[in-house]
């Protein structure tokens, strides 16, 4: 092997390193927030139904949940937001101050006054909060880690969803979620968990 | 037997017959027996509401589910929801929906339901709602829908909600 070809070789191989580093780099999962759990959620700044703004900014020392959904939404929707009620009513005074924000994904039919009946029918702490366009509603699902897609139907469209109520802690940190398989119990404990956590 | 009594006997058996099908909640259609149809009251502003029943089929040749309607919605679809992961996934069954001879069939929360899209009204605890099926080869047949409450899980025509503590307001 001459010197010229040896040259070539460590500079296609080095090239290959790069390539591989720099193709791990932008592959990589997001990384950890330094507590085991990975980043979900993030800054958003939405409109609510009842006409204020809600800016995550402003949540800090106070604990939420947030849930996307649609009310043209057969029966998860409802169901989560009837057992997140029975939960907040059982956790009394403790959960005086706890919001619940109900994000849609199908603003095109969820206006203000729909969406303000529609969650006003369960409990007032749950706030419908709606994307002005697309690419809100877009960035709010990414950093939430949450999907979302239209599918056509004979008469029009539905959306399927992520359907996990997420817990967002005190420090506006993700905490863990509400699954409508546990038990009213287990939820609360979570719930007491999340509101008592500082 | 007198003519008397043999009046009475047929005015008891009448009543009865009249009775019977009310009280079990159940309508017949060929070999198809559909078993408490109902539906949950639904939420302040929702434009949609899902149908629920049991579908037996004693008959020796499949059946399908193809469509109907309810007088509180202006468009019933035959729809399947499921969980995939934590991803709610609804579709339109194209085809209907099938009952196998000898099978039972359960519309329930969270599967298989028949879709009312865009309601006139909400639907009220407590209220009947009629409507009705179609199938591919049975035809055509009435049913009412029991509107249960917004936890109900069916079952009983009784509000059958399961370890929730407390109702919604
Ligand atoms: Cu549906």
């Amino acid at each position: 092997m001459n010197a010229l070809k040896l040259i070539r070789l460590v500079v296609w191989a080095s090239i290959a390193v790069l390539t591989a580093a720099l193709g791990f780099l932008l592959l990589a999962p997001p990384k950890d927030t330094g507590t085991g759990v990975a980043a979900v959620g993030g800054p958003f700044r939405l409109a609510a139904a009842d006409g204020s703004v809600v800016d995550s900014g402003m949540l800090m020392g106070k604990p939420f949940a947030l849930f996307f959904g649609f009310t043209h939404c057969p029966d998860v929707c409802p169901t989560s937001m009837l057992e997140i009620t029975n939960d907040l009513v059982a956790l009394g005074d403790k959960a005086r101050d706890f919001r619940v924000y109900f994000v849609t994904v199908d603003p095109a039919r969820d206006d203000a006054k729909l969406l303000k009946d529609y969650t006003g029918s369960f409990d007032p702490r749950i706030i419908g909060l709606i994307p002005k366009d697309e690419a809100e509603l877009a960035a709010i699902a990414k950093s939430y880690r949450a999907i979302y897609r239209k599918v056509e139907t004979p008469s029009g469209y539905t959306m399927d969803h992520t359907a996990s109520i997420y817990l967002m802690d005190a420090k506006g940190a993700f905490f863990g979620t509400l699954d409508s398989k546990e038990t009213p119990a287990i939820r609360q404990s979570k719930l007491r968990r999340l509101i008592d956590k500082r | 037997m007198t003519k008397t009594s043999l009046l009475r006997a047929l005015a008891a058996a009448s009543l009865l017959a009249l009775a019977a099908p009310a009280a079990a909640h159940d309508f017949k259609v060929g070999d198809l027996k559909i078993d408490h149809p109902w539906a949950r009251a639904t939420p302040g502003g929702a434009k949609v509401g899902g149908g629920f029943m049991k579908i037996t089929n004693t008959g020796t040749q499949p059946d399908r589910l193809i469509g109907g309607s309810a007088e509180i919605s202006a468009i019933f679809e035959v729809h399947e929801m499921k969980m995939e992961g934590n991803v709610m996934k609804m579709r339109a069954l194209e085809k209907g929906l099938e009952i196998k001879p000898g099978q039972i069939v359960e519309l329930k929360p969270g599967g298989y339901h028949v879709m009312f899209i865009d309601l006139r009204n909400p639907l009220k605890e407590g209220d009947t709602v009629k409507g009705h099926l179609v199938f591919e080869k049975a035809g055509k047949v009435d049913v009412e829908y029991k509107i249960e409450s917004r936890a109900s899980t069916g079952g009983t025509g009784h509000d059958a909600h399961s370890g929730h503590g407390t109702k919604a307001p």
